[in-house]
């Protein structure tokens, strides 16, 4: 009972967060509205145990990546956006389409799986020990490939950032 | 205890507002945060699956799609300032050098 009253409120506050997202004009309360979702994700990740994504989603994704953005919208000073005929023609097709898409899907899954178990709180622990067991043993060589990955997109966000010298 | 279905339909719907925003959005850099909603809508049921099957491999693909996400922000925001400098402008539409 208490778990699916915390699934509600967290799922209340993602997708409240999420349509805001979508309702704001300036792109700074889009960022907010962005970091709240993200944050409400980490306590749906804390109720499926998985403790140690939660942590990394309110560091990497709530803390470095939405800090980026903001920094972004700074720099660049971006202000509210421009309307355009073929942003009308994408808000008359596309939010009503992508209502009638979610609801189908929706009613898909709930249909498909009436007797499928449930998740249960904790069931499955997932603390940082046995994911960092996991990453150097089963799954080495894509943990190796990810530091090269990093790496590339590191030298490749100073390329694309620096100053044409003329 | 709650269905999988009920994680499963927040991460369409969270999917959903994803790709609306990315339709309807005209500013480039709120195009790039649905974007991110998209993928954190997978994560959740990347997550959700790993706790059914209790399995504790979704759970390090999540941290694999956190990676990849951290460091497409990292490139495409460099992106963003690039364009900027050259176009002057956020919209997209208004990158349109090789329309017709």
């Amino acid at each position: 009972m208490l778990h699916l009253a915390l699934f509600l409120i967290f799922a209340v506050i993602c997708v409240a967060g999420a349509v805001n997202l979508l309702a704001q004009k300036h792109p700074i309360e889009s960022a907010l509205s962005l970091v709240v979702v993200m944050g409400a994700l980490a306590g749906l990740y804390m109720l499926l145990g998985a403790e140690f994504l939660a942590a990394i989603q309110v560091i990497v994704y709530a803390g470095a990546v939405m800090v980026l953005f903001v920094f972004v919208i700074m720099l660049l000073n971006a202000g509210e956006e421009e309307h355009t005929r073929g942003s009308k023609v994408a808000l008359l097709f596309g939010v009503p389409g992508m209502v009638v898409g979610s609801v189908l899907g929706a009613w898909v899954l709930i249909r498909s799986n009436p007797s499928a178990k449930d998740v249960a709180i904790g069931s499955l622990y997932g603390p940082a020990r046995e994911i960092g067991k996991l990453l150097f043993t089963t799954y080495l060589l894509p943990f190796e490939i990810t530091s090269v990955l990093i790496l590339i997109a590191i030298m490749g966000a100073v390329v694309l950032a620096r100053r044409e010298s003329q | 205890m709650i269905p999988l279905s009920y994680y499963l339909v927040l991460s369409v719907i969270l999917f959903a507002c994803g790709v609306t925003g990315f339709l309807i959005k005209r500013n480039i850099i709120t195009i790039f945060m649905s974007i991110e909603l998209m993928l954190n809508a997978v994560n959740l049921s990347f997550v959700a699956f790993a706790s059914y099957w209790h399995v504790l491999s979704g759970q390090v693909f999540v941290f694999f799609v956190m990676v990849v996400a951290a460091a497409e922000a990292a490139v495409g925001l460099a992106i963003i300032i690039a364009v900027f400098r050259t176009r002057e402008t956020l919209n997209p539409d208004r990158v349109n050098l090789l329309k017709l």
